[in-house]
C-alpha cells in the first residue's frame, strides 16, 4: 500500500504568556516529536486520555495549527511549504469531522446548504448538479432526502454527526480527520456512526485518522493504532496486536480498563497510581515512569525511543 | 433471608409536561442487600436517574410526582415520611454521588468548609475534632496531603480529585445506601479505574448497598453483582451480572450487549439498535421496545408483557420468555 500521509518528528509547543508584557514563562509540550504514517485507504486510530495531544495532532494535520518543528508529508509533498493554490488543494483533500456536532453545524443553515457549502466554494457546479450531489451524500449517510430542508436542531446528535460526515465527504477527500466523533452520543448511537464510516471507507477508498477516548471502539475501527501519552507516541502497530497483546505498560493499563466482557477469559486489572502529569513540566526520562508498575532506575534518566518489538513499535526500556 | 437495605416496590413517578404525561418510572421494583451492588443500565431517558431521585424524593417538582409504590429503607417506607424526616435521611442514611463533581461542590467555598458541614451535622463534632475528622475522610478516599487539601477550592483540584471529595462527603455518615449516578463518566480512563477500585474498597469497609447507574456495560461487568436493564421507565430485565451478560433474555439487553465494540480484530459490523429511543410521552401500546425489536410479534404491539422469571433471580418482561401454555418450564 502507498503511504498517503507521513508525519515526521512533529512537535507543537504552546507558549504560556504571563504578565503585561506577555513574556513566555513556560512551554506546554502538547505534541513532542511524534512520527506516524497513514496508508491510502487505511484508518489510523489515535488513543489516549485527555491532554495527551490527540486533538493537537489532528489540528496540525488539518493545518489549523502550525507545528513548532517537524514535517507533514502528504502524497510525498511537504505540507508546510505549500504555496497558496497547493494549500487550497491540500485543504480540499483533507476534511474534518469534529467532536461536537452541536457546535460544528451552523444552527441557522439548512442541512442541505451545510452540505453544499464546500461544493459552492470548491466546485463549479450549477444549482441542479449541486442539489443532486447533496442528495447523493445524504443517501450515503442514510439520511432521507427531506433532511436537506431541515435545520440542525431538528436532528438527534447521531444524525447531526452524519450530516457532519456528509459535509466532510462532499469533496471526495483523500483523508478524513475525525476528532472523537462518537463520544457525545447516545449509548446506542456510536455503532451506527462506526458502521457508516466503515462503509464509506470501503466505497470511496478514503483514509481516516480517528481520535477517541473509547479505546475498544478505536481498535475496532482502525487498521493501525497509535497510543499517545503526554504528547508522545508510546506504542504504534496493527490494531489487533496493540489491542489484544499490548506491550507498553501504559497501553496495557488502558486496554485493561477498556474491559469487557468475556467472563471466561481471565481479565487482569491494572490500576495506575497518580494522574497524568502536566505537559508544562513532563517527567524526565520516560514520561510514564512515575506511574509505571514496571519502573526501573534507567527510566527516570533515559528517554526510551520507539523500537520494533513483536510486530509493532514500542517506546519502553522493558524491551 | 436478611432484610434488604433498600426494597423498592412498584414505584411509579410521572412527569406532567406540555406534551403529555410521561411515565418516567413505571412500576419499578428491586431490592439491594448489604454490601451488594446493583447496576442500573439503559439509554439516556430510560428512567435511571429519575428512579434514583425518587428514592430520595428529590424529583423535580412540580412537574414530577411520585404516584405510588413503596421505598423501604431497612423496612421503613420513605414515601410516607415527612419532609423534615427525609432531610435527616438524605446524606446520613442515603449518600449520593453524581456525574459532574463540579455541580455537587460549591465553587466559592473551600473543600474544608464543605466537608465540615455534613460531618458536624451527622456526628455533632466541632473545632479541631471536626477538622481532623474531615481530613480523615479525605485520607479515606486517598487524597494526598488531606490537611492542605481542606484549604483548597474545588477549581484547584483535578476532576478525579473533586469526585473523590464528593465521595468523601457521601460516606461521611456512613450511609446504608450509596447511589452513584454515572460517577466516572466525566473522568479519564485510568482515573476511572482508580475511582472504581476506591468505591469497592469503601463498600467492603462500610458494607453499604450500592446502586450504580451507568451506560457503560464494561463497568457493570467489573463492579456489580446484579444488573437491572431499564427501557422507557421500566426494568425490562434483571438478574445476576454473569447471567445477563452470557444469557440475556430480553431482546433489548441482547442488542445492548451486541452493540459494544469488543477488543478484537477489525472484523464484522457492530450491531446497531435500529430506530430512535422512544418518545416517552407517546409510548406505543403493548411493549415499549416493540417498534425497535428484531423479534417483534403481533401480541407485543397490543399487550405489555408481565415480569416473568427465567432463572434463579433472573426476571424479564418479554413475551418470548413466557413459557408456552402446557410446556414444562
Amino acid at each position: 500500500m502507498t503511504v498517503l500521509l507521513a508525519v515526521e518528528e512533529l512537535t507543537k509547543h504552546f507558549p504560556v504568556r504571563r504578565g503585561l508584557l506577555g513574556r513566555t514563562t513556560a512551554l506546554v509540550r502538547a505534541v513532542d516529536s511524534i512520527s506516524f504514517t497513514i496508508d491510502a485507504g487505511a484508518t489510523l486510530g489515535l488513543v489516549g486520555e485527555s491532554g495527551c495531544g490527540k486533538t493537537t495532532t489532528s489540528k496540525l494535520v488539518l493545518g489549523l495549527e502550525r507545528p513548532t518543528s517537524g514535517a507533514i508529508r502528504f502524497q510525498d509533498e511537504d505540507v508546510l511549504t505549500l504555496d497558496r493554490p497547493a494549500l487550497k488543494r491540500y485543504r480540499r483533500a483533507v476534511q474534518a469531522v469534529f467532536q461536537d456536532p452541536y457546535a460544528s453545524l451552523d444552527p441557522r443553515m439548512r442541512v442541505g446548504s451545510i452540505i453544499a457549502e464546500p461544493l459552492v466554494i470548491n466546485e463549479p457546479l450549477d444549482a441542479g448538479a449541486r442539489r443532486r450531489r447533496v442528495l447523493e451524500l445524504l443517501d450515503l449517510v442514510s439520511l432521507p432526502a427531506r433532511a436537506a430542508e431541515l435545520f440542525p436542531h431538528e436532528f438527534s446528535g447521531g444524525q447531526r454527526q452524519r450530516v457532519a460526515i456528509a459535509r466532510a465527504l462532499a469533496l471526495s477527500p483523500r483523508l478524513v480527520v475525525l476528532d472523537d466523533p462518537v463520544s457525545p452520543l447516545h449509548v446506542s448511537k456510536p455503532p451506527q456512526i462506526q458502521n457508516q464510516l466503515r462503509e464509506q471507507q470501503q466505497r470511496q477508498g478514503v483514509s481516516d485518522m480517528l481520535n477517541a477516548h473509547h479505546q475498544a471502539a478505536v481498535a475496532h475501527m482502525s487498521h493501525t493504532v497509535a497510543v499517545m501519552y503526554l504528547g508522545q507516541i508510546v506504542e504504534w502497530g496493527e490494531a489487533s496486536a496493540v489491542a489484544l497483546a499490548p506491550r507498553h505498560p501504559y497501553t496495557q493499563a488502558l486496554f485493561a480498563a477498556a474491559l469487557p466482557i468475556d467472563f471466561d477469559t481471565p481479565h487482569e486489572e491494572i490500576v495506575l497510581p497518580g494522574e497524568v502529569p502536566s505537559p508544562l513540566s513532563p517527567p524526565s526520562g520516560c514520561r510514564f515512569h512515575p506511574r509505571c508498575p514496571h519502573v526501573m532506575p534507567r527510566c527516570a534518566t533515559e528517554e526510551p525511543r520507539l523500537r520494533p518489538e513483536a510486530n509493532r513499535l514500542v517506546a519502553c526500556h522493558l524491551y | 433471608m436478611p432484610l434488604p437495605v433498600i426494597d423498592v416496590r412498584d414505584l411509579r413517578t410521572h412527569l406532567v409536561t406540555r406534551w403529555g404525561t410521561v411515565k418516567a418510572v413505571d412500576s419499578v421494583s428491586f431490592a439491594v442487600g448489604e454490601g451488594e451492588t446493583l447496576g442500573l443500565v439503559g439509554e439516556s431517558g430510560s428512567g435511571k436517574s429519575m428512579t434514583c431521585l425518587s428514592l430520595v424524593r428529590l424529583v423535580p417538582r412540580p412537574a414530577a410526582r411520585i404516584l405510588g409504590g413503596q421505598v423501604l429503607l431497612d423496612g421503613e417506607d420513605l414515601l410516607t415520611k415527612s419532609e423534615p424526616e427525609m432531610r435527616r435521611i438524605r446524606g446520613r442514611r442515603i449518600g449520593m454521588i453524581l456525574q459532574d463533581p463540579m455541580s455537587s461542590l460549591n465553587p466559592v467555598f473551600s473543600i474544608g468548609m464543605q466537608m465540615r458541614e455534613p460531618v458536624a451535622l451527622y456526628h455533632g463534632l466541632r473545632g479541631r475534632a471536626l477538622t481532623a475528622r474531615a481530613a480523615e475522610l479525605l485520607a479515606a478516599v486517598r487524597i494526598p496531603s488531606p490537611a492542605q487539601r481542606l484549604r483548597a477550592f474545588p477549581h484547584q483540584l483535578s476532576g478525579g480529585m473533586r469526585q473523590r471529595v464528593v465521595g468523601a462527603m457521601a460516606i461521611a455518615a456512613p450511609p446504608r445506601l450509596l447511589i452513584a449516578d454515572e460517577p466516572t463518566t466525566s473522568l479519564d480512563l485510568t482515573i476511572q479505574a482508580q475511582y472504581l477500585q476506591l468505591l469497592r474498597e469503601l463498600q467492603a469497609r462500610h458494607r453499604f448497598a450500592l446502586i450504580f447507574v451507568t451506560h457503560n456495560l464494561g463497568i457493570v461487568a467489573k463492579m456489580c453483582d446484579r444488573v437491572a436493564v431499564m427501557y422507557a421507565g421500566r426494568i425490562v430485565e434483571m438478574g445476576p451480572v454473569r447471567r445477563i451478560f452470557t444469557r440475556p433474555a430480553h431482546p433489548y439487553s441482547r442488542a445492548l450487549l451486541e452493540s459494544i465494540p469488543r477488543l478484537g480484530p477489525r472484523a464484522e459490523r457492530l450491531t446497531a439498535i435500529e430506530g430512535q429511543p422512544p418518545d416517552l410521552a407517546r409510548l406505543p401500546a403493548g411493549c415499549a421496545f416493540a417498534p425497535r425489536c428484531p423479534d417483534v410479534m403481533d401480541r407485543c404491539r397490543v399487550e405489555a408483557p408481565p415480569e416473568t422469571p427465567v432463572g434463579a433471580g433472573h426476571v424479564t418482561r418479554c413475551w418470548l420468555a413466557m413459557p408456552a401454555p402446557g410446556a414444562p418450564s
